[in-house]
């Protein structure tokens, strides 16, 4: 008895010294162990384009050109280019020394299979939209590829720093292989890929970047953010990404932890539907501009974690908030707009936010509705799986909608398809104005920095005014790391693509 | 074994009516494969680019010759390729499957060790202390969501000691026992809390039925001792609605704990189906449901067989 007894304790010993054992093991040195909550959904570079996916492949694909962390063009797979001065044609040299990972050279070969695919209508990649201008692509020599273009188009060559323009091997694209499997030309070879489970990446010691600071990288995909804190507290994992404030905001309490912060292009907005009555009104939509206060919204929904913006969210091109139409909530001005419009009792609406996209929406709804209250609109929110969300939204089938929107680098390819009246998503914004299309066309066409930006304020103060959707914010990416990780640059479209120069200490 | 012939029958009459249901209630749920993809971007593309995209997706058919692909494929035991995984639905699923299964038979051990004799006790102690703490502990394991239980498990675990287990990847107890168990043992312990109050209720009430009747008052009044009696006349007596139960459970378990595989990463059946529900992977939607309808009836039908073990009187197929 007194044996079995023994045993028995023996037996429970054993089990609970390898789960310690199990669960204790630290991080490695030259492996860095990552995490994030959602996965990438396919390895098509030129058809995906959940932020999920792009994270991913912009580890493994690279395009000509890509965007430094001030977005400014820097050279990828293009060591320098030139645009003629009427804007219309485009010459890239490519680097000598890109490789592609099995080995074979990038030649402009590849760069024109590349672009034929994506122009390719029957590929269905979205992105193609920011590249219709180009009518015609020579290849006077292996490492020359000249882009004739149909008309003037500035915003093309920072649209060409997207991972939706990767450069793949054109033998990859006779093959149909294109999807199935991931050959890149990028910093990481991807060794494995378990869909929303993980990925293993391994350095590519051929990378004519240089050399990549870590062996390799092990993503895991852990789907709630409190456990990817918990995983990053014991040390399970040495780098992570997050999406939503109220955990990232927790990072910085726990010891050994780092959390990095960027402002992102991307915004969060009111949109509004100016097609449906009584957002028909100009002094509707201006009245609920005055009645919200957008600082009160970021506080509450956000815990203050990002900065009240205009429409336009890049740097260079960002204007004093102040400046704009009613930023600064106007009760009085709100009721009078009210008033005039002949909406003095205020009137009911729907709005429509999609649950968990992002994390604050539904906080976010929340606050406007009882902002709105305060002039007597009523308020129903209606929460959506992001699904459903996304298949109302492209109908443009709302009164308003609780969005984040992606920003891009330039103005013209960020908005082009809300604002112009041949924009693809015209219909979502569902909004026609003279002014803002003509604004666009200039912009498109102004090669001049200064003008450019002169250009684009006035669209920027136009839009405000006339109020067609409500800008509220702009947020942060967040990831986190320990210590012992180093040299991890963030860039304003949340790009990890620093994480090439990563080491671990 | 005319029971048993009559339900096998069955089985597939109720796949088709759930395949057909399936099918049609995630084609009603607004968005398709395309907007998933690529979100309100979707708004992008040109009509032909849609209708390339659609014919990649095989969405560009009707529904009921979709439907007839897929019932033609599944007849030939192939349920369609994920879209997501870019494998047969098949191979994805059984890739799950043992998981999920592992994970539904430690929660299920765990319920019956620890269910069974709380119920048993807290009967033979009726109206008592002890048996007022088995029935609180009872209320609070069964109100208390699962997923508050799985992250303040992480919590503390994690604040307070700086370990966890192992997650994202899938352990195999053949190659790792050790740690398939580490991996495991703490999603098990959440969802079979729950599980563990629910046998600890039922097991207690059925005991408290039995051990009124008149031939446990026989045994205890000709001499057998009270534990003889509680073990061996009236728990197998009492056991039938805990063998109803416990296999109801079980066949839930086998279908996913979606929201304890979420917290604890673990890549199962729950997560896939409600991954592949968000993705609207169809194929992979409708393989899923399929196979965990398959795996719920004959669940149901071990119990049905079971309580004749239980119970010599119980005659299956309506004469008794």
């Amino acid at each position: 008895m007194t044996l079995k007894i023994a045993c028995k304790w023996l037996a429970c010993a054993a089990v609970v010294g390898g789960l310690m054992g199990a669960t204790a093991t630290p991080s490695l040195a030259a492996t860095l162990k990552m995490a994030w909550a959602q996965d990438a959904t396919g390895l098509d570079p030129h058809k995906q384009t959940a932020f999920s996916s792009i994270r991913l492949l912009e580890l493994i694909y690279e395009p000509l050109v890509r965007l430094d962390g001030d977005l400014k063009v820097v050279p990828a797979l293009a060591k320098e280019w030139t645009f003629s001065s009427d804007a219309k044609t485009l010459t890239f040299k490519l680097d000598p020394a890109a490789k592609f990972h099995n080995g074979a050279a990038v030649t402009s070969a590849d760069v024109k299979a590349s672009f034929t695919r994506i122009l390719d209508q029957a590929t269905g990649a979205a992105a193609r939209a920011n590249y219709v201008s180009i009518a015609r692509i020579d290849t006077p020599d292996d490492k020359t590829v000249v882009f004739n273009l149909s008309q003037p188009d500035v915003p093309l060559l920072t649209a060409m720093g997207s991972i939706n323009a990767a450069i793949v091997p054109a033998s990859e694209i006779t093959g149909g292989k294109i999807g199935t499997a991931a050959v890149g030309t990028g910093p990481f070879k991807l060794e494995k890929w378990e869909p929303n489970q993980k990925e293993v990446l391994k350095a590519n010691p051929e990378w004519a970047g240089g050399k990549v600071g870590v062996d390799g990288i092990d993503i895991s995909v852990l789907p709630d953010e409190n456990a990817i804190l918990a995983a990053l507290r014991a040390k399970q994992v040495d780098f992570a990404l997050l999406n939503d404030p109220l955990v990232a905001t927790l990072v910085p309490k726990v010891a050994g932890l780092t959390l990095n912060r960027k402002p992102v292009l991307s915004y969060h907005v009111l949109q509004l539907n100016p097609s449906r009555k009584p957002m028909t009104e100009l002094a509707v939509r201006q009245a609920i501009s005055c009645a919200i206060d957008r600082q009160d919204v970021l506080d509450t929904a956000l815990l203050g974690e990002g900065q009240i913006t205009g429409p336009l969210t890049m740097p260079l091109y960002r204007s004093d908030p102040n400046s704009l139409f009613c930023y600064k909530k106007d009760l009085e001005k709100a009721k009078k707009l009210m008033a005039d419009a002949g909406f003095k009792d205020g009137f009911s609406a729907t709005v429509i936010a999609a649950t968990g996209e992002p994390p604050t929406a539904a906080s976010e709804a929340q606050v406007i509705q009882s902002q709105l209250k305060e002039i007597g609109i009523k308020l129903d929110i209606k929460l959506m799986e992001l699904n459903v969300y996304v298949d109302t939204w492209l109908k443009g089938d709302f009164d308003m909608a609780v969005a984040l929107n992606g920003g891009r680098a330039d103005p013209y390819t960020m908005y082009n398809r809300y604002w112009t009246k041949a924009g693809n998503l015209q219909k979502v914004a569902n909004y026609v104005d003279d002014t803002l299309d003509d604004l666009m066309q200039k912009g498109r066409v102004e090669t001049d920095i200064t003008k450019r930006k002169e250009i684009f304020a006035a669209f920027d103060k136009h839009l405000a005014e006339k109020s067609p959707w409500i800008w509220l914010y702009t947020g942060y990416s967040y990831t986190a790391q320990q210590q012992t990780v180093q040299n991890f640059v963030a860039t304003p479209d949340g790009s990890l693509f620093g994480l090439s120069k990563v080491s671990i200490k | 074994m005319n029971y048993l012939l009559r339900r096998l029958v069955t089985f597939p009459l109720v796949m088709l009516g759930v395949s057909i249901l399936v099918f049609v209630a995630i084609r009603l749920v607004p968005g398709d494969s395309i907007t998933a993809m690529l979100g309100t971007e979707a708004g992008l593309l040109t009509p032909d680019q849609r209708q390339a995209l659609a014919a990649y997706f095989g969405l560009d058919q009707g529904w009921l010759v979709q439907y007839g692909k897929w019932l033609s494929g599944v007849t030939s035991g192939n349920l369609g390729l994920s879209v997501t995984y870019g494998k047969p639905v098949l191979d994805v699923i059984l890739q799950r499957f043992p998981l999920t299964l592992e994970l539904a038979v430690l929660s299920m051990l765990i319920a019956i060790c620890c269910g069974l004799p709380l119920g048993v006790f807290a009967a033979t102690r009726n109206g008592r202390g002890s048996d007022l703490g088995v029935r609180i502990f009872a209320m609070i394991g069964q109100s208390t969501p699962s997923f508050v239980i799985g992250l303040g498990i992480i919590y503390v675990l994690s604040a307070g000691f700086g370990i966890l287990p192992s997650m994202g990847e899938y352990i195999p107890f053949a190659q790792d026992p050790l740690g398939n168990l580490s991996q495991l043992i703490l999603p098990a312990l959440t969802l079979g809390l729950s599980f563990t109050a629910s046998v600890t209720r039922i097991s207690r009430s059925a005991m408290l039925d039995v051990l009124s009747d008149d031939y446990v008052r026989t045994a205890r009044s000709k001499g057998v001792s009270k534990r003889h009696v509680i073990w061996r006349h009236a728990l197998p007596n009492a056991l039938i609605p805990v063998v109803t139960l416990s296999g109801v459970e079980f066949g839930y378990l086998l279908g996913g704990a979606v929201l304890v595989e979420q917290i604890f990463a673990l890549p199962g059946l729950g997560r896939m189906t409600l991954e592949a529900i968000l993705q609207r992977d169809y194929a992979l939607v409708q393989g899923a449901v399929l196979f965990v309808a398959l795996n719920f009836m004959i669940v149901n039908l071990l119990v049905d067989l079971a309580y004749v073990m239980l119970d010599p009187r119980i005659r299956l197929g309506g004469r008794s």
